[in-house]
């Protein structure tokens, strides 16, 4: 049995990935990434291989992604985070033609053929609003654990206006609601629904096209998803694997190259986008 | 082998030769304060104002070379410390830190404006002037040309909403003379502009041509890199003998590399068509986001609107040399303002016969007259044809506002996505 394997380094997360030649997932891990971008590839790496009980030589082609892909020093290739949510996304939910990937500094937002294959795509520039470093910085200001967020959104019976589109800002925003006696659900609603109409922005930048699939690791916020399924009038696909889909669409790719090693046909396209 | 080696390349070292000659005449005439015409790239007027032998500075060529030598953010730091907001186009904010600096730039000094002459075709060309004309109490040079009335809707000489149109810009030209007369002391001599004429004929002739040159595989030259440095002779040295000799040599150089199958890159991979305005601050670096892939430039809107429309062909009838010039001045103009504006119709024509396997939009954020209308001209090509498309944004000055990581991102996937592309079309 041969097996792949995707690394995703994320500006908050990392995640790795290990699958079979059936494309199952055999092993999997999600770590911080902290200031040394190497090791935190290196640990997930070996973390994933731990809860698949399997051992590094099992391993055929490792393939990086995210942003620090190319510090992904044992790997054999890098694809970008862009490519590998589509493919990762298509393969979770096949009636996916568009993406939306929230993660601690960027989003993207990808449309997809029925093979994976991007068709366009979108991303916020060189401003961290309307990603999750937003939910962050509410996080700090209103003194929530960052995965309670979203629960105690739900509980709003009223959102807050929230007008600035700069997460700097956001904080002496929210600060400023709490002032005026707002109730902190009402507040968080707010700052669930400022950061998914810029992401419903950028979607629709590429043209929405259903079934829409929620990725990367905002997508495990359930306030995010109301907010999402809200502001687009339908229901996004969300597995509790999102936040791996990036590093499973590297593994997939993984597997295709060594797919092309044994059949000639397939060679090409591996090569290529490996 | 010896003719290869004098040939190939030629156009880049006699570019950067005659670029380094105009500034070091510029830099003299400052010494001696001398008269000098600051001039924008779209409506130059050269051919007229070489008549009453003013130098021509153009201000966007020497902010965007301070941005090329890494030095832009000095300059506007110091107008952004004047007043001037961060939104403001970056090339307004370091030509006025060069005014503060009297005329200090990383070429040499820039001469004062005695005059500035301006058309429509850019809304901040008419703000920036106003600018010198209070620093200075100079005349300035309004040029109103009429542009495309709608898409598609371009007149022609010999149709009466031309004729109309090319007597207005006629009578412009006119006054312009007087101005240049009054300020110079020198009497208009017609001979001399259809000498700056003829002169004018030949780059734009060699301009058509070397552009057309580009559909060869591989391409022949760079329109992003090596496009720049003949776009940079052809508005400074427009109208004179050295400027026409340059794009002689040019066509030959293009039309041997053409013949001998010499392309810009030894493994070209992809053909792509560029659209806004280079992303200067780290000019070579963004190319090879690009060549890394194997991707090369084989056209760009850039070379279109910011040679002032010349690529269009028009070329001057000497025999009524006023008449025409105000005629070529329409049709250029408007030419470049079309390349700013509608674009896609034009690009869509150039997939087929440059083999076009995508097109890079790159809207700036410090220049709404190129950027504005890139989402939709981008969103009207897509609809129009099956072609692949990047949209990045980045600044033409500001290195605050250029991501690499990001801009790199971005290319890395849409070259993945172009050769999946080709792929699944070859199964």
């Amino acid at each position: 049995m041969a097996y792949a394997a995707g690394v995703d380094v994320g500006s908050t997360q990392t995640k790795a990935v290990i699958i079979d030649e059936a494309s199952e997932i055999v092993g999997r891990a999600l770590i911080d990434t902290g200031a040394n971008v190497i090791a935190a590839a290196e640990n997930a790496f070996a973390q994933a291989l731990d809860s698949g009980h399997l051992d590094e030589r099992e391993v055929e082609y490792v393939i990086g992604t995210g942003y620090g892909r190319y510090r992904v020093t044992f790997g054999n290739a890098q694809v970008t985070e862009i490519s590998c949510h589509g493919r990762g996304a298509v393969h979770m939910f096949p009636n996916t033609r568009t993406v939306v990937d929230m993660g601690g500094q960027d989003t993207k937002a990808i449309r997809v053929n029925a093979t994976g294959e991007i068709v366009d795509f979108c991303m916020n520039d060189k401003c961290a609003a309307g990603t999750g470093r937003f939910l962050g910085a509410a996080s700090a200001a209103l003194d929530i654990p960052l995965d309670e967020l979203g629960e105690v959104a739900l509980r709003a019976e009223r959102a807050v206006k929230i007008s600035t589109t700069c997460t700097v800002f956001a904080e002496s925003e929210v600060l400023s609601w709490l002032g005026k006696g707002k109730k902190i659900e009402d507040i968080l609603l707010g700052v669930h629904q400022s950061i998914a109409a810029r992401s419903i922005g950028l979607l629709r930048r590429v043209g929405i096209e259903p079934e829409v699939t929620f990725t990367g690791g905002v997508a495990r916020n359930i306030g995010m998803i109301a907010a999402l399924n809200k502001g687009m009038d339908l229901k996004v696909n969300v597995s509790p694997d999102s936040h791996f889909i990036g590093a499973l669409g590297a593994a997939l790719f993984a597997l295709d190259h060594i797919r092309a090693s044994r059949v000639p046909v397939v060679q090409e396209v591996a090569q290529e986008v490996a | 082998m010896t003719q290869t080696h004098d040939i190939v390349g030629r156009g880049n070292r006699d570019g950067a030769a005659l670029f380094q000659k105009w500034f070091t005449e510029l830099n003299h005439t400052s010494d001696v304060g001398g008269q000098a015409a600051y001039v924008f790239v779209m409506g130059s007027m050269a051919e007229l104002l070489r008549v009453f032998d003013l130098p021509i500075v153009m201000p966007e060529i020497n902010s965007l070379q301070t941005a090329v030598r890494r030095v832009a953010h000095e300059y506007l730091d110091q107008a952004e410390d004047y007043g001037y907001s961060p939104d403001i186009c970056g090339y307004v904010k370091a030509d006025v830190a060069v005014q503060l600096r009297h005329g200090e730039h990383p070429m040499g000094r820039i001469p004062q404006p005695s005059l500035a002459v301006l058309t429509n075709a850019c809304n901040t060309y008419i703000k920036w002037a106003e600018i010198w004309e209070r620093m200075y109490h100079i005349p300035i040079f309004t040029l109103d040309i009429p542009g495309t009335r709608a898409c598609g809707k371009q007149t022609w000489p010999g149709e009466s909403d031309f004729e109309n149109d090319r007597k207005y810009v006629l009578a412009q030209v006119k006054e312009l003379i007087t101005v240049c007369e009054g300020l110079t002391g020198k009497k208009f001599d017609i001979d001399r502009l259809r000498e700056t004429l003829q002169h004018a004929n030949v780059m734009s002739r060699g301009w058509r041509r070397v552009l057309e040159l580009n559909q060869s595989t591989p391409s022949v030259f760079n329109a992003l890199t090596d496009g720049t440095i003949y776009l940079g002779v052809s508005n400074g040295f427009r109208g004179t003998s050295e400027g026409a000799k340059y794009f002689e040599d040019l066509v030959e150089e293009m039309e041997f590399k053409a013949a001998q199958g010499i392309g810009t890159m030894t493994d070209e991979k992809y053909r792509l068509l560029f659209v806004g305005v280079p992303c200067y601050p780290i000019f070579r670096r963004f190319n090879e986001l690009f060549s890394e892939w194997g991707g090369t430039f084989v056209n760009s809107t850039y070379l279109w609107f910011a040679a002032g429309g010349v690529a269009q062909g028009y070329e001057y009838d000497l025999k009524r040399p006023l008449e025409s010039f105000a005629e070529g001045v329409l049709i250029y103009v408007r030419n470049a303002m079309d390349s700013m504006f509608y674009q896609e119709q034009a690009l869509a024509q150039m997939i087929d016969p440059f083999h076009v396997d995508g097109v890079v939009y790159h809207p700036i954020k410090s220049c709404r007259t190129v950027s504005t209308g890139l989402a939709d001209g981008r969103r009207a090509l897509m609809a129009s044809r099956d072609i692949a498309s990047l949209f990045i944004e980045s600044d033409m000055m500001d290195r605050r506002v250029v991501s690499e990581a990001q801009l790199k991102n971005r290319a890395d996937a849409f070259f993945e996505g172009l050769a999946s592309r080709r792929l699944t079309a070859a199964h």
